[in-house]
């Protein structure tokens, strides 16, 4: 029988294509939808999409919904319920980091620690009466929704806290080089992270080929991986050069990157992240199995709670006040990225690299619509057709896709739908 | 006229590429039973979707001649309303409304004369009581489906179909969640059906029942027509039918082995737990052992406590109130949570492999490996490659029948699941394996199968406990049967000294026992 074993494996994992289209429908759908905004924008004569200023205000616009977006996936992969406080939350943060920085004038940095420490306290006690007293998520959070902003409507008062001293907001909104840099210094500094980041990006992945050839794994074929590296690497350049031509690397990215990393790694490959797919999956197999059920879904809403604290750090450097309107839907916009970016709304399905695309395209969407100078009013009602028509056009590709082959967990890009089987 | 209602001819149907079934005909008499048999992934079950509209007209090939014209049917409606009604294994009822309610789902009565759409509760209720009358179940049409049995569910599946005036009634696996009473119930039914000229498709895995009831089985198998036996000129047999089902003969259902039993490896004393919600016991005492190289079997009716007493004693799953004692190796242990009974080497593969043993939307090797994934894994981070040669490992070592380890389990037919699921509890290499139903809604290929590798399991110094509705698969395999009635133990029967005789009697004389000493009313282990 063991014999049979090496044989066996290697043809089944082979036949996976390199790219598989129709798994990556929304990455596609992204691209298609920022060509058509560049193609709009310029027959208008309203400048270029491409323009370095708007890819940086792009990224700084939409760095909290992709935060947001990350932690609503988690929440949304254990049972398919959502989080409706996180706007709130958002709200509820900012006005107390308001209060603590800019009215009482405590160090930034434990400032920092204290609004963390908050978030996660907020996301553990709606975790613990979801999790563990099973009231349905959607009820606790609702609570929780009105809870939170009327605790920051009343920290407030009704008024704004600004501004925000230039310490604080430098973390989370400025730019590197720090501003005043000349021309060639920003160009060298952006050029030389990005060749950073692009080498070790190569060298990791020749380093994990490498290592799997060395103990006999099967490995994608080299020319579909050096193409893949080579079109990353090239978006990677192409995205610093932007940054050069305009104020520098924005450093909210690095929060970014750093999140996006990390949750990325923890749902695709750690035990824990294994436990969240399977709570969504089948949850009494789950617990026939030994994942404690109640944990992972306590879990969840609590690191919500980190996230949402993150994000309003993030928004109040971004905005540079605290005021009671912060974190106005944010929800929505953290649960429509997750829904366009191929999670169930029933739980176990969903990618990290998914929200994210999810989060980038509703971005995307309000960026280019903006630039076009369509209505706000109308705005909303296109955004609202569009996330229709996203799920929409991902489920029908799904459902045309023949079995279900290729990576469960899959790469960053990938996102996954259940196949409706008969 | 034409004697035959319904005839399918060089039926093929694809899906993506793959022949599911491949030029099947069928032909059925006016007001026959007809039996369709096959192992499981025959296309049994694609076939009657096709001729029910589930696949329309279109997605297949061949002709479906029903009364003697070519069907077009588009959908499930188009077929219902030419008389052709199927019962899946599933039934397709909402447990919140009456019985009443979920008869006219779909096809709700109205007020002569009354307005499309106003439903007249008075006519429905009165229909749904005649109808009920002639399935001969005794049920108010206003009992809310949730509060009845599963057997009588069925019964209401098909007093539904009556109301819709059904010619053709296709039941899928319709006594596969029945006890022995209701099952023969529902085949009396069908009886009487053949008497008013209703004809019936009978999808079955119990091929005693088919024996008994049907006039004509066709036998399926790997997409194809093997073919039809006729009750009235010539063998029907069992074993006839398994023989054309599997394409070989089996000359014995339960393969032999050497036993060679060890000394007491696991032990349950003086075990008692109380339902989670209601004051009542529904383990009594329990008191077991399980010997090295031994499979002692538990059998006992439908609610007799066997699974509760598993998952009691599994991570204290169920239950609340728990008390007595469990010994691995002599040694006293408490397995208060699943790792900890994992830990010990103990694994209990559940009943129902769709609700609470598989993760159908996941992947094979996903499923493989989640009950022990530190076995993958190092500081609580998945090696991958690592997991996808095991998982491959496991997954060959079982025989799982599949195009790759990355399908997804909902993909598999019911034999290759339940591989599936012992594949993944095969991963946590226990000592102890607790099989709570291992070969239900399987067929007599995989279930041979499976009893191959229980053999071969306890010949490696595994023990094996196994908890299991069909007597004849007990009698067939185990060393020891234990006898469980309401919660108890009631009695111990070696190989040589069981029968289904014995079995029967000592239930049925603990439940005389019972109501003579306490007088107290039969809650779990009545027939339903």
């Amino acid at each position: 029988m063991d014999k049979e074993t090496g044989g066996a494996v290697a043809p089944a994992i082979q036949k996976q294509k390199a790219f598989d289209l129709k798994k990556n429908t929304m990455l596609i759908a992204l691209i298609g939808l920022m060509v058509v905004f560049q193609a709009l924008i310029i027959a208008g004569g309203k400048g270029n999409f491409f323009d370095p200023s708007n890819i940086t205000n792009l990224i700084g616009q939409n760095s909290y919904v992709v935060i947001l977006a990350v932690g609503m996936l988690i929440c949304i992969l254990t049972s398919g319920s959502i989080d409706l406080s996180v706007g709130s939350g958002v709200c509820m943060i900012s006005a107390i980091a308001g209060v603590l920085i800019v009215n009482n004038h405590v160090n930034i940095y434990v400032s920092i620690i204290i609004c963390l420490l908050i978030g996660i306290g907020m996301g553990a006690l709606q975790g613990y009466f979801i999790a563990y007293v099973r009231i349905p998520a959607f009820i606790v959070t609702l609570a929780g929704m009105l809870t939170f902003r009327g605790i920051g409507y009343v920290i407030l008062g009704g008024y704004t806290i600004s501004p925000f001293p230039e310490e604080f907001t430098r973390i989370f909104n400025g730019f590197l080089p720090s501003s005043g840099a000349d021309s060639a210094t920003l160009t060298t500094v952006s050029m030389a992270v990005a060749a950073a980041v692009c080498i070790l990006l190569i060298a990791t992945q020749a380093m994990t080929r490498v290592r799997k050839q060395r103990k006999g794994y099967p490995v994608e074929p080299l020319a579909a991986q050096v193409i893949k590296l080579a079109l990353i690497v090239a978006v990677i350049l192409a995205l610093f050069w932007l940054f050069s031509q305009n104020k520098g690397i924005p450093v909210v990215l690095v929060t970014l990157a750093i999140v996006i990393f990390v949750y990325q790694w923890y749902t695709s490959k750690t035990v824990a992240g294994r436990h969240l797919y399977a709570m969504g999956g089948n949850e009494k197999a789950a617990i026939f199995s030994g994942v404690n059920t109640n944990k992972v879904m306590f879990l969840a809403y609590t690191n919500m709670g980190f996230l949402v604290a993150v994000a309003s750090l993030v928004c109040i450097a971004r905005f540079n006040s605290a005021a009671p309107s912060a974190g106005n839907m944010y929800e929505l916009d953290a649960i429509g990225a997750c829904f366009i970016g191929g999670a169930s709304a029933y739980g176990g399905v969903g990618t990290v690299g998914g929200s994210v695309i999810g989060a980038v395209f509703m971005g995307v969407l309000n960026n280019g619509m903006s630039i076009l100078g369509v209505d706000a009013n109308w705005q909303r009602a296109v955004k609202g057709i569009v996330l229709l028509i996203a799920v929409l056009v991902d489920i029908s590709a799904q459902k045309n896709r023949v079995g279900s082959k290729g990576g469960f967990l899959g790469g960053l890009f990938k996102s996954k739908k259940n196949d409706a089987a008969l | 006229m034409n004697q035959y209602i319904l005839e399918m001819r060089d039926i093929t149907k694809e899906f993506s590429g793959v022949k599911a079934l491949d030029n099947v005909n069928l032909k059925v008499k006016r007001g026959e039973i007809h039996a369709l048999v096959g192992e499981n992934g025959a296309g049994k079950s694609t076939l009657m979707n096709i001729l029910s509209g589930v696949y329309p007209y279109g997605t297949y090939t061949g002709d479906i001649v029903y009364d003697q014209e070519i069907a077009r049917f588009a959908n499930i409606r188009d077929s219902e309303h030419r008389g052709i009604v199927i019962i899946h294994q599933e039934l397709a009822l909402v447990p919140q409304l009456s019985i009443g309610e979920n008869m006219f789902l779909g096809n709700e009565q109205k007020s002569a004369g009354g307005v499309a759409g106003v439903i007249d509760w008075d006519v429905t209720h009165t229909r749904a009581m005649e109808l009920l009358n002639t399935v001969g179940l005794e049920e108010s049409s206003l009992t809310l489906i949730r509060d009845i049995s599963v057997g009588k569910q069925q019964l209401v599946e098909i007093a539904k179909a009556l109301s819709k005036n059904v010619r053709l009634l296709i039941l899928d696996e319709p006594t596969a969640a029945l006890n022995d009473e209701d099952s023969n119930r529902l085949l009396g039914l069908l009886k009487r059906f053949r008497e008013d000229g209703v004809t019936s498709i009978l999808i079955s895995h119990k091929l005693s029942e088919v024996e008994q009831v049907a006039d004509k089985i066709t036998v399926i198998r790997d997409g194809s027509t093997i073919e039809t036996l006729d009750k009235g000129s010539g063998d029907i047999s069992e074993q006839r039918i398994i023989k054309s089902m599997v394409g070989r003969e089996i000359t014995d259902r339960f393969p032999k082995r050497e036993s060679n039993v060890g000394e007491v490896v696991f032990e349950i004393k003086n075990w008692s737990a109380f339902h989670p919600l209601y004051d009542r016991k529904v383990v009594d005492d329990v008191n077991l052992n399980v010997r090295r190289g031994e499979v002692v079997g538990i059998s006992g009716l439908m609610g007799a406590g066997r699974s509760e007493l598993a998952m009691s004693v599994f991570g204290r799953l169920y239950g609340r109130g728990i008390t007595g004692e469990v010994y691995v190796n002599g040694e006293n242990v408490k397995l208060s949570s699943v790792p900890a009974a994992i830990a010990k080497k103990i694994a209990y593969v559940t009943e129902d492999r769709k609700t609470s043993g598989l993760i159908l939307t996941n992947p094979i090797r996903v499923n493989t490996t989640l009950a022990d994934l530190d076995r993958v894994s190092s500081r609580g981070v998945i090696d991958a490659d690592v997991e996808r040669s095991l998982a491959e490992e496991y997954s060959d070592r079982l025989g799982v029948k599949r195009a790759s380890n990355e399908q997804n389990v909902e993909n598999l037919s019911g034999g290759n699941q339940q591989k599936v699921l012992l594949s993944k509890w095969m991963f946590t290499e226990p000592d102890i394996l607790i099989l709570d139903e291992p070969t239900r809604g399987i067929d007599v290929g995989a279930k041979y199968e499976i009893y191959l590798f229980i053999n071969e399991l306890v010949s490696l110094g595994k023990s094996v406990l196994m908890i299991s509705s069909e007597m004849p698969e007990l009698l067939g395999m185990c060393d020891r049967i234990y006898v469980m009635n309401e919660g108890k133990i009631v009695a111990e029967l070696a190989q040589a000294e069981a029968s289904q005789e014995r079995i029967m009697t000592s239930i049925i004389s603990s439940k005389s026992d019972e109501k003579a000493m306490a007088g107290k009313a039969a809650t779990g282990g009545q027939l339903q």
